[in-house]
């Protein structure tokens, strides 16, 4: 086995570890409890409520939007948080480059917002 | 079990004080090792920079200011965009590769060696410029035709075309990696731009789904790659492969193929093909022109790069697998263009073996010297010859397909030549580039591309170059049926249907609206455009044959 691949011998022992632990407790649970279902036991927990409906039910496009510019703006976290970090370090170079890279995605919330996808109808 | 675990952490974890512990600090040691800010030449990033300014620039002041814009604004900003991108690429085409043997600097990295600016980066930049130009041509007046005015369709153009410069001049299997998401992100939306065509929506739906799968490939490739080499900088990678040898180089072979998997989706060779029908035929005209012919560039300008440049130490290890794409991609788009009967998808399977034919220079494997050995600049030339062709050919279709963007069948084009004489003339013109008739650039691009191959002068090359030949002419029956279909049929142009004989000497009926087709003043400007470069370096190709042997690789 060349070194390339042993360093990712970790992993796999990791990963194996980790599946054994998880099948070993459920398993174990499994054959330890006692089992008396219920029409009530068998429903799904949603946090006390009676859940109600059908569990494929169709959400609204508009939240389609709002999931894409969420996405946009964490995306953007995702590339602060690194120059946050070093922004000393980075310096002047660095802030004009960043406020360039917000200004563009800023661009994109205005312009979803003159097409009027704010708005909620 | 536990024991073996933590010896293996344990060898991999580096002893406090180890000389490596300081670079892989977390961000919170205070000894950081400092930062080297890259030097930026903002004046060799230019032309990629015009264009993605000035989309944005586009898309925020068509989003900020009230009221209409005149129509055909947005075109001509597009235009204007890419001639300027085009002019300071041919600026820094003098400065770096010289315009005549005088004195030039030489081609150089930049951006601290993630971009080459060389003549093979800046050659590609020139051919997606063009594609850009005549791109927005074709959709200035098919915008307003299907109702789907706006600028997003030339901001989407722009914005891909910044990509697709990228990815050629990339010199870091990471950027290569970025150019391609950005040329195909907004290829993915014009692909589905057409909102009322279903078709179009599948279309960009199947082009997604798929590209994203490549991607995902290619990345993988990039990862193995560095894996083996020790880094994804093209220059470092080919510094590695000329300074060791591998004892096993299992781990690169398998990179080198999920690169060619990765890339051999984008620019359509044969097992990776199947997308290309669907998507040529779905997409609005305009964008399939431009997809055509940017995106085959953009994809092939990073192969080539990336195969003939630092992976060429592994050359005898990729030429089999390039033969047989090679061998593949010719044949089975020929042959299976010659079933089609919808003049896009007969162009879509054309431009499949196109790619077969711009592959057979990556075979040759080499990158420098006369364009009759090497198969750098005979890719090259090829690539920029096709732009021209691909995009006259789809403003033909543009036209022809009419409102609703429907009429793409060899019917609609039967009696074209006695309703559009100088259109179906264009066309021919274009066709017969493509096929590969004589005093044409695609002629030339052909010869070029063959006998590089030819001209290594193995048993293997020469089947290469028979297939390629074979390939050739399978294709010329396909291209002569179009034109077979624009100079046969009705010559009445104003009845509702014409009587068109088929084989057996029966007439039957084709019902489709024989109403002249307007043809807009900017389609006749691309089409005039794209006959009078095919036939002008056709007839004399010394020019541009030399523009392509300077377009070399800097590493």
């Amino acid at each position: 086995m060349s070194g390339f691949l042993r360093s990712y011998l970790t992993v796999v022992i990791f990963a194996g570890v980790a599946g054994a632990l998880v099948a070993g407790i459920l398993g174990l649970s499994r054959l330890l409890q006692p089992r008396h279902p219920t029409r009530e036991k068998l429903i799904n927990y949603e946090s006390g409520v009676d859940p109600y409906g059908d569990g494929w039910s169709q959400s609204q496009i508009r939240y389609y939007v709002f999931a894409l510019l969420f996405v946009m703006f964490d995306v953007e976290a995702v590339f602060i948080f690194p120059w946050a970090a070093r922004v000393d370090a980075l310096g002047t170079f660095g802030l004009i480059e960043m406020v360039v890279f917000v200004v563009i995605l800023a661009l994109g919330l205005v312009y979803a917002w003159r097409k009027g996808v704010l708005r909620w109808v | 079990m536990t024991a073996v675990l933590l010896a293996v952490i344990g060898a991999q974890v580096p002893a406090p004080g180890a000389p490596n512990a300081g670079n892989s600090g977390a961000g919170l040691t205070p000894d950081l090792a400092p930062l080297h800010l890259p030097n930026v030449e903002y004046h060799l990033l230019l032309p990629f920079l015009i264009l993605m300014g000035s989309a944005l620039l586009l898309l925020a002041a068509s989003s900020l200011i009230r009221g209409k814009f005149g129509r055909g604004l947005y075109a001509g900003w597009t235009v204007v965009t890419g001639l300027a991108s085009l002019g300071w690429t041919w600026h820094l085409w003098g400065q770096i590769v010289g315009h005549s043997t005088g004195t030039h600097a030489a081609p150089r990295a930049a951006v601290a060696g993630s971009l080459a600016i060389d003549g093979f980066g800046l050659f590609i930049t020139i051919t997606i410029c063009s594609a850009v130009i005549l791109g927005a041509l074709l959709a200035e007046s098919y915008l307003p035709r299907e109702d789907l005015e706006g600028p997003e369709f030339y901001v989407l153009m722009m914005l891909s075309a910044a990509g697709g410069i990228l990815m050629g001049e990339a010199n870091d299997l990471i950027v290569v990696f970025l150019g391609l998401e950005i040329l195909s992100l907004a290829l993915y939306v014009m692909t589905a731009y057409h909102r009322r065509r279903a078709q179009s929506g599948e279309a960009g739906m199947k082009y997604f789904v798929l590209g994203a799968f490549s991607s995902a490939f290619f990345l993988y490739g990039v990862a193995l790659v560095y894996g083996a080499c020790g880094s994804t900088n093209l220059a470092a990678i080919a510094d590695f492969l000329s300074k060791n040898v591998l004892a096993s180089n299992g781990v690169l072979l398998a990179g080198m193929a999920f690169l060619l998997v990765g890339l051999g989706f984008k620019v359509a060779l044969v097992p990776f093909h199947v997308w290309t029908p669907d998507v040529y035929q779905g997409a609005p005209s305009p964008a399939t022109g431009f997809m055509a012919a940017a995106a085959k560039t953009a994809g092939f300008a990073a192969l080539l790069r990336i195969f003939l440049g630092p992976l060429v130490a592994q050359v005898e290890s990729w030429r089999p697998l390039i033969w047989v794409l090679a061998a593949l991609t010719l044949l089975v788009g020929a042959v299976l263009a010659v079933v089609q009967t919808d003049v896009k998808r007969i162009l879509a399977y054309s431009s499949v073996s196109h790619a077969g034919y711009v592959l057979l220079g990556l075979e040759a494997g080499t990158a420098t010297g006369a364009i009759s050995s090497n198969g750098l600049a005979g890719s090259s030339f090829y690539l920029l010859a096709y732009t021209f062709m691909v995009l006259g050919a789809f403003a033909v279709v543009t036209v022809v397909g009419g409102e609703g963007d429907g009429r793409h069948g060899l019917n609609s084009y039967r009696g074209l030549a006695s309703r559009r004489p100088a259109l179906a003339l264009g066309f021919t013109i274009l066709l017969v580039s493509q096929a590969g008739i004589p005093f044409t650039t695609g002629f030339v691009a052909k010869f070029n591309v063959i006998s590089e191959v030819i001209g290594r002068g193995g048993a293997f090359d020469y089947v290469l170059g028979v297939l390629a030949m074979l390939a050739a002419a399978i294709s010329a029956y396909f291209y002569l049926r179009i034109i077979l279909a624009m100079y046969s049929g009705g010559a009445d142009g104003s009845s509702g249907a014409a009587e068109v004989s088929s084989g057996g000497g029966a007439t039957t009926l084709v019902a489709t609206t024989r109403a002249l087709v307007a043809v807009p003043t900017t389609l006749t400007v691309a089409v005039v455009g794209c006959v009078a470069f095919t036939v002008a370096f056709g007839i004399i190709p010394g020019p541009m044959i030399h523009l392509a042997e300077k377009a070399t690789l800097l590493f």
